[in-house]
């Protein structure tokens, strides 16, 4: 399981960085929401990859072992929020730069 | 003294979260009640910020013990819960944002508060995100702190928005969403193998680790270093930041005057209490958070960012150009006396920093009312010059329709005072004078410090060499703002093309001067301020006590 999630993370931050560095918005952005994902993922396996072990201490359950890290569960969820709002308001950021350009380049005139 | 002052330290961000909140369920209309708002929000902070710093000082000692207080946020103990923690560091730059924060404002009243939606709302998120990050204790707070500032930071650099202002926005915010990822990885890699976010609690845990974890701790630290290094605008990563600065209206780059300084806070704040850990002490890779190994690369990166920063000076051709790029400046700077990290440099470097801040601040909203009143000649046409910003086209961004579109140049509001021109050129020669360094100004006194302990530090055999490189880049980077400043004041105030006899309005020249002679009053109070610093610069060397004051924050309940 690891390495298919290893590998998960490598395939879209590989493929995040490419789409970043390409001249066109829309490739920017998308490279972006690629690249958080793989972020998000990574914050979610910083807490060790665990099968059906509950996040939640209930005041009964007193060995850890039989417990998943709860805090990257809610940095990731956090994360997926700031990450979705900004990527939202580049979005519109991004129309509004074609609108005013004429061009979807990242420098606003083309070549 | 009252039982409430204990809840002091989370009033710099709760107010201004409560004001933005305000302001956004008034109509556009009630634009009197917004600006009641704002300025009352403005008005407290600055209060909280220097009760606070008050506080810092072992003046009250039955309140904080030793000048560090913490403040536990929904009572959690510490190493669990959420912690704001203020020693004096903190203090200071809370204090220098409120009062920036209050100028600018006050400034923005004038005319640029109209020219787009919601001004007032995202400048108080602004500061409640520069406040927040100065104040956490907690590693993903600050990154959360920096998330809030950013996202208002992106909303304040379009404000007003027009094709300038949307093309260096694009540029800024993803490379400051290219950063924020950077910062996560670093945060949840730390998180992954010390098991904690509190800062004070990472200095024990990191010491701690040994073998492979210890490899995967520094190339976290080494992460996060990079992210704090983008957002304090240093050499390879700050391509973005003379465009956006420029572009951005004269009020929201006053603003942005000290967001480079969150950065450079940040790296000092983790240097201080990751490089304490003498356990640490024979790590090789974090090199870009520990204070003693600094010299390797940070030292290098500072000198290379005044050396960009001085090639910019030196080619750019419009004003805010001009200052963007001693933005920079003063971040190498910066930079360049973190990885010297000579004892002795610290609090001078702090002194710099107030200083430049301040000084920085009020160049930038000269820099609007020199814009506004009369039009360089030789700037060429595809910088906006155009007061309005208001796209003349069809297209209009973001589907708002722009309140400031209504009003022309004579619906400016405040008092037109006369001198205008003699105002105005006293201002610019102070703004150089500080900026530059000359004297007599408190600029002069912090580059002379800087310049006394780096020759004193020249002494000592390991930094010899180091110690002559500050030496000579701060004096080709003063020289170099000097000449590109005087060419540009030649131009703009004694070439008589073109030019309209400027108005003048208290609103808006009012916050330059209070700047400026907040900077004066700094220079005559040179003495009892370094004194505070050096204090500053001492707590900062030794942070055990602000480790103890932190995790000992909600035990026993």
């Amino acid at each position: 399981m690891e390495i298919l999630f290893a590998i998960a993370i490598g395939v879209l931050s590989g493929s995040g960085v490419w789409l970043l560095l390409r001249p066109r918005t829309f490739q920017v952005i998308v490279g972006l929401a690629l690249l958080s994902y793989a972020v998000n993922l990574f914050i979610f396996g910083m807490g060790r990859l665990a099968i059906g072990k509950a996040p939640i201490v209930s005041l009964q359950a007193v060995d850890p072992a039989g417990l998943a890290d709860p805090v990257p569960q809610a940095l990731v969820l956090t994360a997926i929020v700031i990450g979705f709002a900004t990527t939202a308001l580049l979005l519109v950021v991004l129309l509004a730069a074609r609108g005013l350009t004429g061009t979807d380049h990242v420098d606003g005139r083309e070549s | 003294m009252s039982p409430w002052f204990r809840h002091l330290p989370v009033v710099p961000i709760v107010l201004p979260l409560l004001a933005a909140a305000l302001i956004l369920l008034l109509a556009e209309r009630a634009r009197a009640l917004r600006i009641a708002i704002a300025c009352t929000s403005v008005t407290v902070q600055l209060v909280a910020a220097i009760a606070l710093l008050a506080l810092t000082t072992e003046a009250f000692p039955d309140i904080w013990s030793q000048g560090v207080g913490a403040y536990a946020i929904g009572a959690w103990p510490a190493p669990f819960g959420i912690v704001l923690a203020i020693d004096r560091l903190t203090g200071l730059m809370l204090t220098l944002t409120a009062v920036v924060g209050f100028a600018v404002f006050i400034n923005s009243l004038a005319y640029w508060d109209r020219v787009g939606p919601h001004f007032h709302a995202l400048l108080q998120l602004l500061l409640m995100g520069v406040n927040g990050a100065f104040l956490t204790g907690d590693l993903f707070n600050l990154f959360v702190f920096f998330e809030v500032l950013l996202a208002a930071s992106y909303g304040l650099l379009l404000h007003g928005s027009n094709s300038q202002r949307v093309k260096m926005g694009l540029h800024y915010i993803v490379v400051n969403l290219v950063g924020s990822l950077l910062f996560l990885i670093g945060v949840s890699l730390i998180y992954g193998v010390t098991g904690t976010l509190n800062m004070a609690d990472l200095p024990a845990r990191a010491a701690a680790l040994s073998g492979e974890d210890r490899a995967l701790f520094d190339a976290a630290a080494a992460v996060l270093g990079i992210a704090f290094l983008t957002k304090a605008g240093c050499w390879p990563l700050n391509f973005w930041l003379p465009g956006t600065y420029a572009a951005a209206s004269p009020p929201v780059a006053a603003a942005f005057a000290i967001l480079t300084k969150v950065g450079v806070y940040a790296l000092l704040r983790l240097g201080s209490l990751i490089g304490s850990a003498n356990a640490l002490a024979h790590i090789e890779g974090s090199a870009l958070l520990r204070p003693d190994l600094f010299r390797g690369g940070m030292f290098y990166i500072g000198i290379a960012t005044m050396g960009f920063g001085i090639f910019g000076t030196l080619a750019a051709q419009q004003l805010a150009r001009v200052v963007g790029y001693s933005v920079i400046v003063s971040s190498g700077l910066l930079l360049t006396i973190l990885g010297l990290d000579h004892t002795a440099l610290l609090a001078p470097a702090l002194f710099y920093l107030v200083g430049s801040v301040l000084a920085t601040s009020a160049f930038f909203m000269l820099t609007g009312m020199t814009g506004r009143a009369w039009r360089t000649p030789t700037v060429p046409a595809t910088v906006p010059a155009t007061p309005l910003s208001v796209p003349t086209g069809g297209y209009i961004p973001f589907g708002v329709r722009i309140a400031g579109a209504l009003h022309g140049e004579d619906d400016e509001v405040g008092i037109a005072i006369p001198a205008a021109m003699a105002f105005m050129g006293l201002m610019f020669a102070f703004c150089v004078l500080l900026v530059t360094g000359s004297p007599p100004l408190s600029g002069f006194v912090a580059k002379f410090a800087i310049l006394s302990a780096a020759i004193q530090a020249a002494q000592g055999e390991p930094w010899a060499a180091a110690a002559w490189m500050l030496v000579g880049v701060t004096i080709a980077a003063g020289l170099a703002s000097l000449i590109a400043l005087t060419r540009i004041g030649m131009r703009l105030f004694w070439s008589a093309t073109g030019r309209s006899t400027p108005r003048l309005r208290a609103l808006e020249a009012g916050p330059i001067a209070m700047l400026v002679l907040l900077c004066i009053a700094l220079t005559v109070a040179a003495g009892p301020a370094m004194g505070f610093l050096e204090d500053t610069a001492a707590s900062l060397r030794a942070p055990q006590i602000y480790i103890d004051t932190v995790l000992a924050i909600g035990e026993g309940r």
